[in-house]
């Protein structure tokens, strides 16, 4: 039988939640279309339920995941890479096929994504170094101050018109490299680069529930995302309506909050290789110690 | 595990002076996973393997057997000068590459250590005499943990040196690696020098090559550009050409205070930028307030591991006076519980000294001891190899400021054991000495902690513990135990252009 003739197996892309991939509890599904608007596969729809328990497993998780030595960090999103590697064709096709841009220009997108991680990867165990200090004090004191991971990291992809998968991993790699755990929404229109990486993410062993991947409608999630007290900060691209949104919700706890405008430019390697791009998520410790008896 | 009651019974014994002699019987445990090693060894110029000009070699012996493992290729002038050239050769390419590609060849060098782990902490404890507990535990996974986290480095160079938009490799770098930690020495040099762009030429001490040849291996499997890293082996004579060479940008040395100052002159007359990791004799302080079972294990690490072959070991122990007895007792008591011995065994804790010369050095040093008038302890009644080059843990009490035991490294695992009464007292004790390579303080009190651990002249202080690296902290000495650091932040300066 040829391709033509064949019927293709579709299936239905499911949420990333603890490690494994559940349906939504709704049930509702989302169908995804290609660049020329044909049917290609169905999203779950993910509901505020869905999402509570994303940040429920995000925060059973943060423990474990900022527990590890930033050593075993680093080697655990250079295994991401090297796992993504392996899966560049299907990389190249997830950005071609809602995007429809030429395959030589999605080639390189999924390099740069790839030599990212590789960079982020190389972060894990030095930006103590860079963000930290040990503080003269005038007195007698051993002053230090540490970056510290602050805890569950909402990444919100609004906006993925451009550079879906690069700008995905550029969103979700700072806090997750500092040992935040990640609930990410993938864009609704762009998701497929996000969803290969979410059913990537367990065979590069990150521990079950430090990354989640769920995807929905935009709007909706946003508000429950402002609104839900158990989040510590927002990663955020997205237009004006959500970005009010977030940043109003953000306000009632005082959620750390990073929402980059539309026209981000996630090719610019000098930016997003830039550890301030991680210092939103991270919480600066002081610790004092007398250094005289 | 020893069973409570067992323990607060030998412990009982050891307060009262009775030293029962205690014999654990272990089973045998020997690691036997097979190595293959060749016959003879070439050099790795250019990115090939090469035959040595003159076509000499030399014997590296196991030093717990004395058997000869294999024949080394002993480098000349004229090879350091081939390797010299090569590491010039492919010093614009490799500056011209972009960090983050330069960064993936470090991640995989990183890696292929990692999945090799088992071959090379085997050969190492082989060809070095360390045990397999420690090449395994230690060495192996500290070097693929060094190459990994520069890896990451190569294109954050402008974080490291604030103000440097961005910072350029010195060029052709010299370095000359010592015995003791061989593979682990070679990525302490490696590492740092390829992250921030330069290229290398390698000389490993001539009794244990064979890591490092392991090591070259490696990094034709990872296709490292030929010319990047090239290693000459050979003995003191190689190394001084490598010194001695006008093309080479900067030297890295780590070895003996003694041969470090000869390399000091040789680079001043050139204006060569070096680094020097030399000896030390550092001090290891027990307060009365420390807690003392924890301080009697951060002892034995910090002057048994590795039989002591340690630049930074704690070789001097000086213990407040009033927890003295106490103290020699329950190290003399835990003294009978290492053991020497084979170092593939997995059970030994104390393996052979690195060569006939070494050991004698080694005793010359006890017997000088014994002679000055301390008395020497050796509580081991382990009986050992017939073959190979052994010595048993030792310790000295009587032991004064002024004598040779107090004031010269020993390299070997012989502590010199001395008391005092005020903090004042140890750390000038401390202090009277021309190295200043590290320290060690046990005390439960953090501000007393600090206190000393700011009055003393050591480059690494150790604090409440002993022996722990890690690629993310400087490692390097005061005064005459050399200047420079190497890993972490602060140990890439030494490979960047000023």
């Amino acid at each position: 039988m040829n391709e033509q003739d064949r019927l293709a197996v579709l299936k239905t892309w499911k949420l990333f939640i603890k490690g494994g991939f559940p349906r939504s509890e709704s049930g509702r599904t989302l169908p995804l279309n290609d660049s020329k608007g044909a049917l290609v596969a169905h999203l779950s729809h993910a509901s505020r339920k869905d999402l509570r328990e994303a940040i429920e497993s995000a925060r059973a998780a943060f423990p474990g995941w900022s527990g590890n030595t930033a050593y075993l960090r680093s080697q655990i999103i250079y295994r991401l890479a090297e796992m993504l590697e392996g899966r560049r064709l299907d990389l190249t096709d997830a950005i071609r096929c809602t995007s429809g841009v030429s395959r030589k220009k999605a080639e390189v997108e999924v390099i740069a994504a790839i030599d990212r991680t590789v960079s982020w990867a190389g972060w894990c165990d030095k930006f103590p170094m860079v963000l930290g200090s040990r503080n003269p004090v005038a007195g007698p004191y051993h002053n230090f101050s540490m970056p510290e991971a602050s805890g569950v990291c909402v990444v919100v992809q609004g906006v993925a018109a451009q550079h879906s998968l690069l700008g995905f991993l550029s969103l979700v790699l700072p806090p997750l490299c500092t040992g935040n755990t990640v609930v990410a929404i993938a864009n609704t229109e762009h998701p497929l680069g996000a969803l290969l990486i979410s059913e990537t993410a367990p065979t590069a062993d990150i521990p079950a529930g430090a990354f989640n991947v769920i995807t929905g409608d935009a709007a909706e999630l946003a508000g429950w995302v402002a609104s839900h007290r158990d989040v510590d900060s927002i990663h955020a691209i997205a237009n004006e309506k959500i970005a009010s949104q977030l940043r109003a919700g953000a306000a009632e706890n005082l959620k750390r909050v990073q929402i980059l405008p539309v026209d981000e430019d996630f090719t610019d390697t000098d930016r997003w290789t830039n550890p301030r791009r991680l210092a939103p998520f991270v919480e600066i410790k002081t610790v004092w110690h007398p250094s005289a008896v | 595990m020893l069973g409570r009651g067992k323990y607060d019974e030998l412990m009982a014994d050891a307060l009262a002076g009775n030293s029962s002699p205690t014999t654990w019987e272990y089973s045998p445990a020997p690691e036997t996973v097979p190595v293959v090693i060749p016959d003879q060894t070439q050099l790795y110029v250019g990115g090939k393997f090469v035959e040595p000009r003159s076509k000499k070699r030399f014997a590296t012996i196991n030093p717990a057997t004395e058997a000869t493992l294999s024949q080394i290729a002993d480098g000349d002038a004229s090879d350091i000068d081939a390797a010299v050239s090569a590491a010039r050769k492919a010093l614009k390419p490799w500056g011209k590459l972009p960090a983050s590609e330069r960064a993936k060849y470090l991640y995989r060098i990183a890696r292929r250590i990692q999945e090799r782990a088992r071959e090379l902490a085997i050969l190492e404890s082989m060809d070095g005499g360390k045990p397999i507990k420690e090449s395994r535990d230690v060495d192996i996974p500290l070097a693929a943990q060094h190459f990994f986290h520069h890896a990451g480095w190569c294109d954050k160079l402008r974080y490291a040196m604030p103000g440097t938009r961005e910072p350029r490799p010195v060029g052709v770098c010299g370095q000359i690696i010592p015995w003791n930690f061989p593979l682990l020495m070679a990525a302490w040099k490696l590492a740092p020098a390829l992250a921030c762009g330069n290229t290398v030429v390698l000389k490993p001490a001539e009794t244990t090559s064979l890591t490092a040849m392991r090591l070259a291996e490696i990094l034709q499997e990872c296709e490292l550009p030929p010319g990047v890293v090239n290693i000459v082996t050979g003995a003191g004579a190689t190394g001084k050409a490598l010194v001695d060479h006008a093309g080479v940008d900067k030297i890295a040395f780590t070895g003996s205070t003694e041969v470090g100052k000869q390399i000091a002159k040789a680079c001043a007359a050139r204006g060569t930028r070096l680094t020097l990791e030399l000896g030390g004799k550092s001090a290891n302080i027990i307060f009365a307030d420390a807690a003392i079972d924890q301080a009697i294990e951060g002892i034995v690490q910090g002057i048994w591991f590795n039989q002591g072959h340690v630049c930074c070991a704690g070789s001097r122990l000086f213990v407040e006076e009033s927890i003295l007895l106490e103290v020699t007792r329950k190290l003399e008591m835990r003294m009978k519980t290492l053991r020497v011995g084979d170092p593939l065994d997995k059970n030994t804790d104390i393996g052979a000294i690195n060569s006939k010369q070494q050991l004698a050095i080694i005793e010359r040093y006890i017997a000088a001891g014994s002679n000055e008038g301390c008395t020497v302890c050796q509580p081991s009644e382990q009986a050992l190899p017939a073959k190979g080059y052994w010595c048993r843990p030792t310790f000295m009490t009587g032991v004064q400021p002024a004598h040779i035991v107090a004031r010269e490294e020993i390299f070997g695992p012989v502590l010199a054991v001395m008391s005092f009464r005020t903090p004042e007292e140890a750390i000038s004790r401390a202090n009277n000495s021309p190295y200043g390579l590290a320290a060690g303080i046990w005390t439960e009190k953090g501000s007393k902690m600090f206190d000393v651990a700011r009055r003393l002249q050591a480059g690494v202080v150790w604090c409440n513990t002993y022996n722990q690296f890690d690629a993310t902290s400087p490692f390097g000495g005061f005064k005459e135990s050399g200047f420079g650091r190497e890993g972490g932040m602060q140990g890439l300066a030494a490979y960047l252009s000023e």
